[in-house]
């Protein structure tokens, strides 16, 4: 028995018939090695357990976590969260808690990524700042493994490991910056070389920007920049909370966007992370959120769910209540050009390699304002002629994937770390008609 | 408790270090969220751990547990000296320390009223009140209120011989009303957005007195989806306190970050587009820019006794009449800039690495008031809440948007107006400043959700404000 089950089993024992209760605990290792002005300046690891207890007393809910596991301090701990329920309201809109349910086969996990020595992240550190010789280099890379365990008092009990390894970084020469990324499941996949020599080729492409007008201009959206626009469309729009609310975009069955946009949450893919079940012991599954343009489905939790009379789709992350349910394993759709094919494509427009800092004007409109980084390049008649300084923009992401506008989809499809969540966007480069600039980023 | 920092710094140092310091932090958080009178969420957190930092010549090293054992903290030590070690695969310059005091004491946030005691039913039905209130108001869909409340205790030890313990107590929280219109959402929120938060016991909430603002709030909301548009124009800005406070958070407080300067955020959070050579020279702002990082003042957020360093909490001016003066500093960071170090070091719990964070970055108040500097504006703009805000990896171009603003003509306020959003250059803008109030109007306003470094860290900073006007600001950016 893992220490996870044992703890999980302990904390519904002290429980008992009590209460309905939800336990989830973890174990696990993270570790993230820094690095800036090419040397490592902050190398960090961790390693401890934590429980989290939901309990419903005949509908009054309460929810506690902690990371002090002995015997003694778990009791209190149960005896905390009984009293704190009993005080509580009825809840109406509680749910309950899961039935007993298989979780599909698979497990996103490594055993050398999940044991990663601090060497073998240096490694991959200095592989990537030996890429961009004479240039200063910044960023991370890190390591995780996670072991969690679910079990509630209505006889689910799950549990997995996962393991995720991010190589990421910048170059920088006296005028400009360039990025890499890569993510896997397994560390031995990321090669930091590479990683760091796309940096140093985005930053010596980008030494000498100019300034452009701000305007309409059609772009090419790199990974990263794709994702950023993934993870607002997942959190703001595809999210059962916000749409039970009226906050939403999302008009189910509506052609709402592109015909060309697909998007879908799968913790089943081979090529995803994370553990398959969510934070309330649900199984995870395949979601479609949009397919050929049309919208068609959002993430849902227990409680979201029993609203619409559906079933939860295996969403609830930490801080649902207030958030609500969102999806964490989602791939948008390729296409079959290249990323110099899609370049080709283009007749006057710009090249963005991250977008930085975006902020939503409106989540029911989707309007977002942001800023490029990292490298962003005039395309001339087919191909890339300068590159231009950062541009911040002002722009409806429903909009810029509204019908007609997706002229091209890349065939790179793959981890795009976008500004807020690493690992949970898998998209390829996109060409897209129309990009709202509203300014030089420098004034 | 101090046994445990204590064999970890022993730890490190048994396995080659040449300095170590360790704390352990014991914290509990109680957060109460309620949506349209029914509770939605009560969620209670306790932390407990250690984490000790290693120093072998230019590399750090970082390890934390929540096994608060004597043997697990001196592994712990080991195992962050191990990562120093490995650190040193890819080494800078040797790594510099200021000297500070070394000090053996105790601090404890003053505070009237523990938050933990007061009954959860009055929490509770003082937010299912105000949630209540604001339904009533023709036009709400949503209405939510939260209260948090965090109680600290921290044990730091150093290999210079520091031993030192805080109880930090902090209370804070606030409420919003959301009407939905066809096509858009209007949000207002008091007293700010995400809340207000203070150190000090629950008399901060009552402090702020609930339930006489939540019928107003709700009003205003409502009144946002008939309002007018700001059209896009360049016009004299009056920002409200608080979204002046947003203001010097992210265009004063995270350039001022002497990490930022000195590239060690390059790839995440940025730089700064300061550059030392030109500290003490440099035009910031106006006449009425003065700006200090007090971690000293009473009630604010970012107030405490001693950095996550053991560095004595204390002032620093950061722009005095316009020039730029002080930077936020923590050991390393002002040796290496040859600067006396500001105490400005500080960690999200036992499990995350110390570094430069605001502490209490705010103007100090100016001689006006809100109702003088609007009698004295012709054609303005009003702007009030922060609703958004994006800021450049330089923190020079920032666009914010606020809920809510009102047209000023002729002195007096005028029309309603939704969706507003203002935008600018860093020193520009301030040097644009041209009207301060005080007096009552300067509030210590607090910001609970500071994010930087990787980990991710959150932090809890202070930002004294009034509300002051700024000319000829473009407004009105949209898509």
């Amino acid at each position: 028995m893992t220490r996870e089950i044992q703890l999980t089993d302990q904390i519904l024992d002290l429980v008992g018939d009590q209460a309905e209760a939800e336990v989830l605990a973890s174990t696990g290792n993270l570790a993230l090695t820094r690095f800036a002005n090419s040397f490592i300046h902050q190398n960090v690891a961790e390693e401890g357990e934590a429980v989290s207890l939901r309990v419903a007393v005949d509908g009054r809910v309460a929810s506690s976590k902690t990371t002090a596991t002995s015997d003694d301090a778990l009791e209190v701990f149960v005896n905390a969260a009984l009293e704190t329920a009993a005080m509580q309201p009825v809840d109406e809109d509680w749910a309950g808690i899961a039935e007993p349910a298989p979780l599909p086969a698979v497990e996103h996990a490594d055993d050398a990524t999940y044991d990663a020595s601090p060497d073998a992240r240096a490694d991959l550190v200095k592989a990537f700042v030996d890429a961009g010789e004479g240039m200063l280099a910044a960023g991370y890379c890190q390591t995780d493994g996670q072991s969690v365990a679910f079990a509630n008092s209505a006889g689910q009990a799950v549990s997995g490991r996962n393991t995720s390894a991010i190589i990421d970084g910048i170059h920088q020469t006296g005028t400009s910056a360039g990025s890499g990324h890569a993510a896997s499941v397994a560390i031995g996949d990321l090669d930091g070389f590479q990683v760091g020599a796309l940096a140093a080729q985005r930053a010596i492409d980008s030494a000498t920007p100019f300034d452009t007008k701000p305007g309409e201009y059609e772009v090419i959206l790199a990974p990263e920049a794709v994702g950023t626009l993934a993870v607002f469309l997942g959190f703001y729009g595809f999210n059962g909370k916000m749409l039970s609310e009226g906050q939403s975009f999302v008009d189910l069955g509506s052609r709402q966007f592109d015909e060309r946009f697909q998007m879908w949450d799968d913790v089943t893919d081979p090529r995803a992370m994370g553990i398959p079940f969510d934070t309330e012991g649900t199984p995870k599954g395949h979601l479609d959120l949009v397919i050929d343009g049309v919208t068609r489905g959002v993430a849902h939790n227990r409680k979201t769910a029993k609203k619409f009379g559906v079933a939860s789709t295996g969403n609830n992350i930490p801080g649902s209540e207030g958030w609500g349910p969102v999806p964490t394993n989602v791939f948008v759709g390729g296409g079959e050009l290249s990323v110099e094919d899609l370049i080709a494509g283009v007749e006057r427009g710009i090249y963005v390699s991250t977008f930085n800092y975006c902020r939503i004007l409106d989540p029911k409109t989707m309007v977002v304002t942001g800023l490029t980084r990292n490298g962003t390049f005039m395309i001339e008649n087919g191909r890339i002629t300068d590159a231009v300084t950062n541009m911040r923009f002002t722009q409806s992401f429903v909009d810029a994937l509204g019908e007609g506008t997706i002229l091209g989809l890349g065939n790179d499809a793959r981890f795009a770390d976008s500004e807020f969540a690493p690992g949970i966007m898998y998209v390829p480069t996109m060409h897209l008609a129309s990009w709202n600039f509203t300014g030089g980023a420098e004034g | 408790m101090f046994e445990y920092p204590t064999a970890a710094v022993e730890g490190a140092l048994a396995a080659g270090a040449t300095y170590a310091d360790a704390r352990v932090v014991v914290s509990k958080q109680e957060s109460i969220d309620v949506q349209n009178q029914a509770v939605q969420s009560l969620d209670r957190t306790e932390q407990a751990g250690v984490g000790v930092r290693a120093l072998i010549g230019s590399s750090w090293g970082f390890f934390a547990t929540a096994d608060l054992s004597g043997r697990a903290a001196t592994a712990a030590g080991e195992r962050a000296t191990e990562i120093a070690r490995a650190s040193a695969a890819v080494p800078g310059d040797p790594m510099q320390f200021a000297d500070v005091d070394v000090v053996q004491d105790t601090y404890e946030t003053p505070y009237l009223e523990d938050p933990f005691t007061v009954p959860l039913s009055e929490k509770v039905d003082l937010l299912i009140g105000v949630t209540k209130t604001m339904q009533e108001v023709e036009g709400i869909a949503i209405a939510t209120g939260n209260l948090t409340f965090y109680d600290t205790n921290k044990w730091f030890v150093s290999s210079q011989g520091h031993r030192i313990h805080q109880h930090l107590v902090e209370s804070g929280g606030g409420f919003d009303a959301t009407a939905l219109g066809e096509n858009e959402s209007q949000r207002r929120s008091y007293p700010q957005s995400f809340g207000q938060y203070e150190t000090g016991g629950y008399e901060v909430i009552r402090k702020w007195d609930f339930a006489a603002n939540a019928g107003r709030i709700a009003e205003e909301a409502a009144a946002l989806l008939t309002a007018d548009e700001l059209e896009e124009q360049e016009t004299d800005l009056i920002l409200e306190g608080s979204q002046f406070a947003l203001q010097i958070h992210e265009s004063v407080g995270h350039a001022i970050e002497l990490d930022r300067i000195l590239g060690w955020e390059a790839a995440f959070a940025g730089t700064s587009h300061l550059q030392l050579p030109k500290l003490g020279t440099f035009k910031f702002g106006s006449e009425l820019m003065n700006i200090t990082a007090d971690a000293t003042l009473p009630g604010a957020l970012g107030t405490f006794g001693y950095d996550d360093e053991g560095t004595r909490a204390q002032p620093v001016d950061i722009v005095k009449n316009g020039i730029w003066t002080g930077v936020l500093s923590g050991r390393d960071s002002a040796a290496m800039a040859g600067l006396p170090p500001g105490g400005m070091v500080r960690a999200d719990g036992y499990n995350r690495l110390p570094m430069v964070r605001m502490t209490n970055v705010g103007i100090l108040p100016g001689d006006s008031s809100l109702e003088e500097i609007i009698a004295d504006t012709k054609n303005g703009v009003y702007m009030s809440t922060n609703r958004s805000w994006s800021i450049d990896d330089k923190r020079l171009n920032f666009q914010f948007g606020t809920e809510i603003a009102w047209e000023i003509k002729d002195g007096k306020l005028g029309r309603m107006l939704k969706n507003p959003t203002y935008t600018g250059i860093g020193p520009v803008f301030w040097a644009s400043l041209d009207r301060l109030a005080g007096g009552d109007e300067w509030i210590h306003w607090g910001t609970p959700n500071c994010g930087k470094g990787q980990p991710m860290q959150v932090a809890h900073t202070g930002h004294s404000a009034a509300p002051g006007r700024f000319k000829n600001v473009r407004v009105g950016v949209r898509g």
